[in-house]
């Protein structure tokens, strides 16, 4: 197990890298001058130099690589060039905006694939049962794009029950110490200021979080389908185990690791979908401020965010590997 | 034994199974559902200067902002109302096709060009060039796809062009994992196995031997492909980094309707539909397609 986790970090190691490479090669084609956005109208060429030397923009490429690598490697992702800040200090803001809402994503969509492949599974004789399918079948053609704007037409406009956009209700004057305001708000007891959280969140999560639950919803049931007419499962059904206890007890169990590596995968594209969704509900996680980076030509701060999203994706790898490890005793000591 | 195929000469086999794989897909609901639509789509697009009632650029600022008919302040003439400039959006939407349906033909045929050749090669030549290409399939999923291609036109410069290299450029991936799964089951089958005996070469047991065994899978994943390419196209229009704003397009109306969202909801709602629409359709066409033109599944 320690040489397969070994293994699995050095091929994480390189597909940073790799991430990296690409990155900076690719921002140094961006025709347009980054420091010709920030020079005020009376600046002379000698100012312009030196900002371009505090940039570290005056020397050749691959050395420009190996300071920026050095100094990531020591923590310094550098200045941003529209927001005059560090590059870290203000991705550390904006992250547990986005963890928050992906992860409030993933419960949800764990929770109505789960309940609707259960649900399905019960009812799986009855007439109307193969509708379920059918409806899910449409589900799983909507991206989350087409959701958020269904959702934005449903509740900010047919039914205007939920905001529009933001994270929380600036009018509501609360202060968070961390970043993490719904965590932060439920661990503090602050019910009204995790409400408003929750308020803000439910578009965006429902939009992340459908599409998932769809997938979720036709893997399981079908492992749930095997399941059930498996050895053990009519051994329990002859000691007269009910049907919900037939699946909840015994088919689950063994339906769920087929479920969880599929899951991890597809929860990699959720947090890739939080670039679009905070845009449209101007959400202030690092995806909205992804997009925000590459329209104003922030190359620093571009580099940083890209580093974290390839950094998130390698990590939900490495658990959701490690995690059908544990949950199947065959791989175990493989 | 030129045309070697499971021991049948091609010109005996192929017409019998094209036909009868064309009359699979034919009656295949879904392939007719989705094929429908996509065939009305295309027509509404190649003739879009006929079938718009009106010029998708002409402004009206008098009729800004008409609900579509049943609603109060209707105008006649106008099927799906105006937007706040007064244009109409059905035309709009007829002339937004065009774009649509473009990009989603184009990118989608060159990302599985370039993924199914890159699938290909690693399924077939394993060893140093699977590990080079898998790890490069790697490497690119880590990045947000959306982010990467708003990223790549923000390099470029907008533009259809651009738009449809990015997608290509991104979505390789998705071809190179699938075809070079099917390389690999492929080659261990013995037609091939048969193909290499009597000394055919590798780049001739690909082209002519394998490639025609995984094309049911590629071009449902083509299908699947244009789906995602279409959605691609209007997220990078909302972003406003698609083609210039005199060019109506689904997204840059999404974009537009959204901010004119409390006036006149419509401007949001048609081109939503239309997306939705078109992408469900591109699945069907999919989902039919892989299970009519696999001859394994068909029985």
């Amino acid at each position: 197990m320690t040489a397969v986790a070994a293994q699995r970090l050095i091929m994480a190691a390189v597909t940073l890298l790799g991430v990296a490479i690409i990155v900076f090669v690719l921002l140094r084609v961006v025709p347009g001058d980054p420091i010709a956005m920030m020079i005020s109208p009376g600046a002379t060429p000698a100012d312009i130099a030196a900002l371009r030397a505090h940039y570290g923009l005056d020397t050749s490429l691959p050395a420009q690589f190996f300071v920026w690598l050095k100094d990531i490697l020591h923590g310094d992702f550098g200045t941003s060039i529209s927001l005059h800040r560090n590059v870290l200090g203000i991705m550390a803001e904006r992250l547990p905006a986005t963890l928050e809402l992906a992860f409030a994503s993933l419960v949800f969509a764990a929770l109505l694939g789960g309940a609707v492949a259960v649900f399905g599974t019960l009812v799986s004789d009855w007439t109307a049962a193969p509708l379920i399918d059918t409806v899910n079948g449409l589900f799983l053609a909507v991206p989350d794009f087409i959701w958020a704007f269904a959702l934005v037409l449903l509740f900010g406009v047919f039914l205007p029950v939920l905001p529009l956009s933001g994270r929380i209700d600036p009018g509501l004057d609360e202060r968070f110490v961390t970043p993490f305001y719904l965590l932060e708000s439920l661990a503090t007891l602050r019910f009204a200021a995790a409400a408003d959280v929750l308020r803000h969140m439910v578009m965006p999560m429902l939009a992340l979080g459908l599409p998932l639950a769809s997938i979720i919803t036709r893997v399981l049931k079908e492992s749930l389908r095997e399941a059930m007419v498996q050895d053990y499962v009519l051994l329990a059904r002859l000691k007269g185990l009910s049907r919900l206890r037939l699946v909840l007890q015994e088919a689950l169990r063994n339906a769920v690791a087929p479920t969880l590596a599929l899951t991890g995968v597809q929860f990699t594209f959720l947090i890739g979908g939080t670039v679009i969704v905070e845009r449209i509900f101007a959400y202030p996680g690092i995806g909205n401020m992804a997009v925000d980076a590459v329209i104003n030509r922030d190359l620093p701060l571009i580099q940083g965010l890209t580093l974290v999203f390839g950094a998130l994706f390698v990590v939900v790898n490495m658990i959701v590997d490690l995690l059908v490890v544990a949950t199947n005793p065959r791989l175990r000591n493989g | 034994m030129d045309d070697a195929r499971g021991g049948w000469p091609m010109s005996e086999v192929a017409p019998h199974w094209i036909s009868e794989s064309l009359r699979a897909c034919i009656r295949d609901p879904k392939v007719a559902a989705g094929g429908g639509f996509i065939l009305f789509l295309l027509i509404l697009a190649l003739g879009a200067p006929d079938f718009a009632p009106k010029d998708p650029l002409e402004q009206d600022l008098i009729l800004g902002v008409t609900p579509p008919p049943g609603f109060a302040g209707a105008e006649p003439g106008y099927l799906l109302g105006t937007d706040d400039l007064g244009r109409d959006v059905l035309s709009r939407l007829i002339w937004g096709s065009r774009v649509a349906l473009t990009v989603a033909f184009v990118a989608a045929t060159l990302a599985a060009a370039l993924g199914a050749t890159l699938g290909l090669l690693a399924g077939w030549y394993r060893g140093w060039v699977d590990a080079t290409i898998s790890r490069l399939v790697e490497i690119w999923m880590a990045f947000p796809p959306v982010l990467l291609s708003i990223l790549l036109v923000a390099v470029v410069g907008p533009g259809v062009g651009s738009v449809i290299g990015a997608i290509a450029i991104i979505d390789w991936t998705r071809f190179c994992r699938v075809i070079r799964a099917e390389t690999m089951g492929q080659a261990k089958t013995d037609y091939v196995t048969a193909a290499r005996a009597i000394g055919f070469s590798p780049m001739r047991i690909l082209v002519r031997e394998i490639l025609p065994n995984v094309m049911p899978v590629l071009i449902a994943l083509i299908s699947l492909e244009m789906g995602i390419a279409v959605i691609v196209e209007a997220i990078l229009s909302f972003v406003g980094l698609s083609v210039s704003s005199d060019v109506p397009t689904w997204g840059g109306m999404i974009a537009q309707g959204r901010q004119i969202l409390h006036q006149g909801w419509w401007v949001l709602a048609a081109p939503l539909v239309a997306l939705f629409l078109t992408v469900l359709a591109f699945n069907l066409l999919g989902e039919g397609l892989r299970r009519s033109l696999d001859p394994v599944m068909r029985r």
